[in-house]
Order: structure tokens, then C-alpha cells, then sequence
């Protein structure tokens, strides 16, 4: 008997009340609240808010929970979630010269006016599995000693004076590329224009700041395996809050909203000139929400791989090709249609079973006669 | 939904999701796809809250279509109950409030995926496409910034000899599904994933037919009564699957069909991939041979007891 492919409006039911359940696990352990991941899981929180495009530690912490832990799954809700915020205006551009520095540090100087401070990290840690940690009741951390170097919130942003960047320094001796200049037209805006190629440097990085980690790191790391090779030196990478400001017109200044939490690396290149520029060093730029080096170091090494073109070297990697990159760096839409092949396709399957079928006899029927394949017939 | 105890500020959400101005957006893109037909306009398409690939082209344009009078059809694989289909349409009757059916006939905004349907369209009547790679030349071209170039120049070589090696190799064209066809004698359109079979129903359409790829930013549109030719040669000419039965539950001829596998033996039935279409012809009394004897007419009301 035909079983019906009906009950699809039951099935969906049933499976989100199974998704719900599955989410909350045991009951008898106690539900992790929004405030335990933004405090707990930040560095997740701060991945979902940069690929997500969209700076609220709460809302991200709110898709973390809803999405189990899936970080792109959270992303993709933080990104449905701002596509319907209406946009209300653009705020001053933020200066990172004026952060507010948690994290500082320069691979190409030992010492530079502002000091190498290396705040919370990962790195020089032993990854050894902390046993302390598999327990929650005696957790305490060491509170920070009086003279410890490591501002945090106010205190920082009150204390911290202007740190210039490394990559400052070496342009007042000419050895670095200047930065583009700001010529006063708006930037493209990815989220209200669709992209077209060739997409021009703000196009790029706006993509790139939202793409996903583990792409940008992949093909970060392939240039540094030779295909399209640029010599990268960490000029310098910083983490820690800046001001935004909205310019007002009716009070005629720009008024603060707030602090945003970001991470800048600022990658130094060789080059070695041309018949019209001097040898200099050139830029590779990375901005991220949050604190995510691995993703502001992978987007500055893939900038200065898309870069090219204007520097007249030779495109002969995947990391160089601004269609490849762009068009395939954006997880949402990359697990979207990856994933859409579990939907139904009977239709187009049976146009094919049909054809395969068709075929198979065609052939079975040449030959039993003994006839020429095809092929060489119909190639005349 | 439940606000944690943080006052976080209520959610809530435009008619039909999208905001206005977005609306405006797409509706714009929809009438230049309109007045240059076969064209792929480039549009801001929008985050929505179902993934990429699974109909956010369609459903961008289904919202920004939508009145609050109109009346939705949303089909994938010609039917009102496969999963997706259930989820679109109760996306809309959540967000707009609108009213839904499952009657071709009563829909004035049917979207799908993958099929047109068998009831003939009227005028009035607008057809939205799912679209998951609008460029019919992709395949052939991977980028972008050459396949424009080669719309521009309506330089189709590449699909042409790639429907010739097919008939070199196969002895005939091996395009099933996803048919190129030239829309009002210009641009070579991407129909989407539908078998060849409803190729035929675009030509001369009396309905507005909108196409929208949601991950890939273009709409494009074939406005009634436009041409709409499927590529081929003179002495290979387009032709359209045929099936060797009648549909097994209403006993319709020329119709496409899917495959139902029965049991491990090699057991099978053919039944309208249109189930509306098929539920109507069974309301009407046309039986097929494996037709319950005693069951209620309509598909949807027939034995329940496989579903489980």
C-alpha cells in the first residue's frame, strides 16, 4: 500500500519538541544561564559576534544556549536576528590608537613606546589538562594583585594613554606603505549592497571580518606554505575596548554610545619595489570583534594575498583570488547550501533514474548486437 | 518567546518578516527583472531566519509579493506536505497572517521548489521560483565576472557545446532537470531544479513567474506571455520525459510522476509528484490500479496507519 508522504506538519512538530528537550538535557543538572556563557565561554560568545555581525554579548550568549553550543548554527541566529534591526545611522570611525589595551604585542620590536603587554592568553600556557577546573565548588581565581600590569574595564580606559601603532612608527621613516588615504567616499556596505567582483578593499575586509574562522585560517595558512607567499611579520597585534561615537548633526559633535571590544593585527610585508615604488614594506590588515586573534591574523594574511594586483605580483594561489575567497567565505551561506542537499530532491532524482535507466538499456541493447558504442558514431 | 531575567527588550517582527524598506529593495530588483526578462538582477539579499539553500531567494521574494489579501501555495517536489514546504508556509502564516491553501486554483502567490504544478496557471496568478544556482552557466564558467560578460554578449557557445558533446557521448541531450531555455530570445535562463517535463509550462505563461536565489543575491522573472524556448538543435530537438504508467492513486496520464519504492523485492509505484493535482482527480472518482477499493477518495484523508 502507498505510504502517503503526509504528516509533515506533525513530524516538524514533534522533532522541535524533541530539539527542545534534547537541548535541555538531564534536567536533574542545572540549566546554564546566558550570564555563565557571556561570563564563562567568552571567547564563543566573541566568535559568534564577529562572524554573526552583530556586537551584544547577550544576544550571542542567547544563541549560544539556543543553538547547543553549535557556534555557527548561533551564528546564523545572530544573523537573522540583525537583518531585521533597522539601521539608524554610521557611526565616527573608531580609533584604535586611543584602545583601551588589555593585549599588546609586537613580533617585530622588542620594545616600543607603549610596551609589550601580554594580557590574557593562551600562548606559553602548557596545554595540560586542568583537573582543577573538573570541579565547580572550589574554583577561585587569584585576584589580581594591586601593581598587576593587567587594566581591566574603566580603570583601562581611563589609564591607558594613546599607544601609536608599530605600523605608524615605521611609516614616519617611509619603510611601510601608507595607509589608503581617507578620500571621503562612503565604503561599500556588503549587507545592503550584493557583492560584485572586482569588490574593491572595503568590500573585502567587511567580508572577510565576518567570515568564518577556519576558512580565513586555512587559506592564512596556505600562503604561508607558499602558495602565494608575502614574508608576513606580526607588526603588532592589540586587544581591548574603543569608544563609538554617533555624529549628531542637530548638537553638531559625535556622542559616545558605548565600548566595543576588538582585536587588531596589523601585518607587516616585504616588497620589493617596482620601476615606481621604492622597496618598502607593505600592509596586511585584520579587525575582529572581540578577542580572536587566530581570525584578525588569518584576515590579515588573506588581505595581503588579495592585495595582489595592485602590488603587481604574480596570481597563482587560491588565497589571491578575490571571487574564490569572498564568494566561498561565509559560513552561514556555506552550511546553508551544503546542508540544503538533505532536503528532498525526488523529483530531480527520478528525471535522472530515469535517464540512467534509459541508458543502461540503450547499452545492453548495443551490445547484445554487437554494435559500435555510441560514442564514435555520434563524434563524427 | 521567554525573556531571561536580564530585561532583555521584547523581539518583534515586520508583516511578512522583512522590513519595508528591504521590501522596497526587492520589489524594485522584481520590476526590473520583469522589464528585462530572462535577466539576472542583483539584489541586497537578506539574512533569513531558514538557512541558505533552502529557499531564502523564494521566500525574500514571497514576502516582499505578499498583501495582506493574498492567498499562498507553497509546494517543494509538488507537494504541500513534504517538510520544507510546511515550514515556509507556516513561516508566512506565522509572520503575515496569511491565508493558505493547498489548491493551485485558489493561490494567487504560489512558491515552489522544483516543480510547477499540473493545473494550468491563469492570469493573476504569480509563480515564485526557489533558485539555488541561478546562473545557467556556471558549471561551464565558474566566474562570475566571465559569465556576465558572456550574457551581455548572449555568447552561449559553451552551453551549446556542451549539449553537443552530450549527444556526441550519449546520443542524445543528458539534461534532465534545471532545462537552459532561452527566455523572450535573449537571455539563457536557468529555469531552477525542474525536471524538463515542465519546461513546456513556462512558454507563454498567462502567470508572472519570479525566480529568487537567496544566497547567491539575483531575481529574475519571465512576465506572462513571454517566449520561453529550451535549448536544442533542429535534428535533436527538445523533447520531455514520458513514464511507461498512469499515476497508480488517480490513474493521470501525462503528469510527472515519482518513484515509490514498495519493499526490497523490487516492488514499485508511480504516483503524481502533484499531490494536489492528485488529490483532486481522486476527489473527482478517477482511481488508479493501486486505489484503495473502500477508501475515502481523497489522498489525505486515505490510511494513515504507514505514516507513524
Amino acid at each position: 500500500m502507498y505510504v502517503a508522504v503526509k504528516g509533515g506538519e506533525d513530524a516538524i512538530r514533534n522533532a522541535h519538541d524533541l530539539l527542545a528537550r534534547t537541548r535541555r538535557g538531564d534536567p536533574g543538572v542545572p540549566e546554564i544561564g546566558l550570564d555563565q556563557i557571556a561570563e564563562q565561554l567568552g571567547l564563543a560568545v566573541d566568535r559568534v559576534m564577529a562572524e554573526g555581525s552583530l556586537y551584544d554579548r547577550d544576544l550571542a550568549a542567547l544563541a549560544i544556549k539556543q543553538a547547543r553550543g553549535d557556534l555557527i548554527e548561533a551564528i546564523f541566529l545572530a544573523r537573522a536576528f540583525r537583518t531585521t534591526l533597522p539601521r539608524f545611522g554610521t557611526s565616527v570611525p573608531v580609533d584604535t590608537t586611543a584602545m583601551a589595551i588589555r593585549r599588546r604585542i609586537s613580533a617585530t620590536f622588542k620594545d616600543l613606546p607603549g610596551g609589550q603587554v601580554l594580557g590574557p592568553t593562551f600562548d606559553y600556557t602548557h596545554r595540560l589538562l586542568d583537573q582543577g577546573l573538573a570541579t565547580t565548588a572550589q574554583t577561585t581565581v587569584k585576584k589580581p594583585a594591586a601593581s598587576a600590569s593587567e587594566p581591566t574595564g574603566e580603570e583601562a580606559a581611563v589609564a591607558s594613554p594613546p599607544m601609536p601603532r608599530v605600523t605608524d612608527l615605521l611609516g614616519d621613516e617611509g619603510l611601510i606603505e601608507p595607509a589608503p588615504a581617507d578620500d571621503g567616499t562612503a565604503p561599500t556596505d556588503i549587507t545592503r549592497t550584493p557583492l560584485s567582483f572586482p569588490a574593491g578593499r572595503p568590500a573585502r575586509l567587511q567580508a572577510l571580518a565576518r567570515g568564518d574562522e577556519g576558512f580565513l585560517l586555512a587559506l592564512g595558512y596556505s600562503t604561508q606554505r607558499g602558495y602565494a607567499r608575502s614574508h608576513p611579520f606580526v607588526g603588532e597585534i592589540r586587544f581591548g575596548t574603543v569608544e563609538v561615537s554617533l555624529p549628531v548633526e542637530e548638537l553638531g559633535f559625535a556622542v559616545p554610545l558605548g565600548d566595543i571590544t576588538l582585536t587588531e593585527c596589523q601585518n607587516i610585508n616585504q616588497f620589493k619595489g617596482s620601476a615606481t615604488t621604492p622597496p618598502q614594506f607593505t600592509r596586511g590588515y585584520g579587525l575582529v570583534f572581540g578577542q580572536s586573534e587566530r581570525k584578525a591574523m588569518s584576515m590579515a594574511l588573506v588581505d595581503r594575498a588579495l592585495r595582489f594586483a595592485e602590488l603587481g605580483e604574480e596570481k597563482t594561489a587560491p588565497a589571491q583570488d578575490e571571487e574564490f575567497v569572498l564568494s566561498h567565505c561565509d559560513n552561514v551561506q556555506a552550511t546553508g547550501f551544503v546542508e540544503h542537499l538533505k532536503l528532498p530532491h525526488y523529483v530531480d532524482f527520478q528525471a535522472e533514474l530515469e535517464l540512467v535507466r534509459r541508458m543502461r538499456a540503450a547499452h545492453a541493447t548495443d551490445e547484445a548486437a554487437g554494435a559500435p558504442v555510441p560514442t564514435q558514431e555520434a563524434a563524427e | 518567546m521567554t525573556h531571561p531575567a536580564t530585561a532583555m527588550p521584547a523581539i518583534s517582527y515586520n508583516f511578512a518578516y522583512l522590513d519595508e524598506q528591504t521590501k522596497r529593495m526587492i520589489r524594485r530588483a522584481i520590476l526590473k527583472a520583469i522589464a528585462i526578462p530572462g535577466y539576472q538582477v542583483p539584489f541586497a539579499g537578506r539574512e533569513m531566519p531558514m538557512p541558505y539553500g533552502w529557499g531564502t531567494g523564494g521566500v525574500q521574494v514571497t514576502a516582499a509579493l505578499l498583501g495582506a489579501d493574498d492567498v499562498l501555495k507553497v509546494i517543494d517536489q509538488g507537494s504541500d506536505d513534504t517538510t520544507n514546504a510546511v515550514a515556509l508556509r507556516t513561516f508566512f502564516e506565522t509572520t503575515a497572517g496569511v491565508k493558505t491553501t493547498s489548491h493551485t486554483a485558489e493561490a494567487n502567490v504560489i512558491q515552489t521548489r522544483h516543480r510547477i504544478p499540473e493545473t494550468p496557471l491563469k492570469p493573476g496568478q504569480v509563480l515564485v521560483y526557489q533558485v539555488p544556482i541561478p546562473e545557467p552557466l556556471r558549471f561551464l564558467e565558474p566566474r562570475e565576472t566571465e559569465t556576465r560578460k558572456l550574457h551581455a554578449l548572449s555568447d552561449y557557445g559553451l552551453i551549446h557545446v556542451k549539449l553537443y558533446e552530450d549527444i556526441a557521448r550519449h546520443g542524445h541531450i543528458a539534461t534532465t532537470y534545471a532545462y537552459p531555455a532561452t527566455v523572450n530570445g535573449h537571455y539563457v535562463m536557468d529555469p531552477s531544479p525542474i525536471p524538463k517535463f515542465d519546461n513546456p509550462k513556462m512558454d507563454h505563461s498567462p502567470a508572472l513567474q519570479v525566480f529568487g536565489a537567496g544566497r547567491e543575491k539575483r531575481i529574475y522573472a519571465v512576465p506572462p506571455y513571454t517566449s520561453v524556448v529550451p535549448l536544442d538543435f533542429a535534428d535533436h530537438p527538445f523533447t520531455v520525459q514520458r513514464f511507461s504508467q498512469p499515476c497508480a492513486l488517480c490513474g493521470a496520464e501525462g503528469v510527472y510522476l515519482d518513484e515509490v519504492i514498495l519493499d526490497d523485492q523490487g516492488g514499485r509505484m508511480f504516483v503524481c509528484s502533484d499531490t494536489d493535482y492528485c488529490a483532486g482527480r481522486q476527489a473527482e472518482g478517477h482511481t488508479g490500479t493501486l486505489s484503495a477499493p473502500d477508501a475515502p477518495t481523497r489522498a489525505d484523508e486515505g490510511p494513515k496507519e504507514g505514516c507513524s
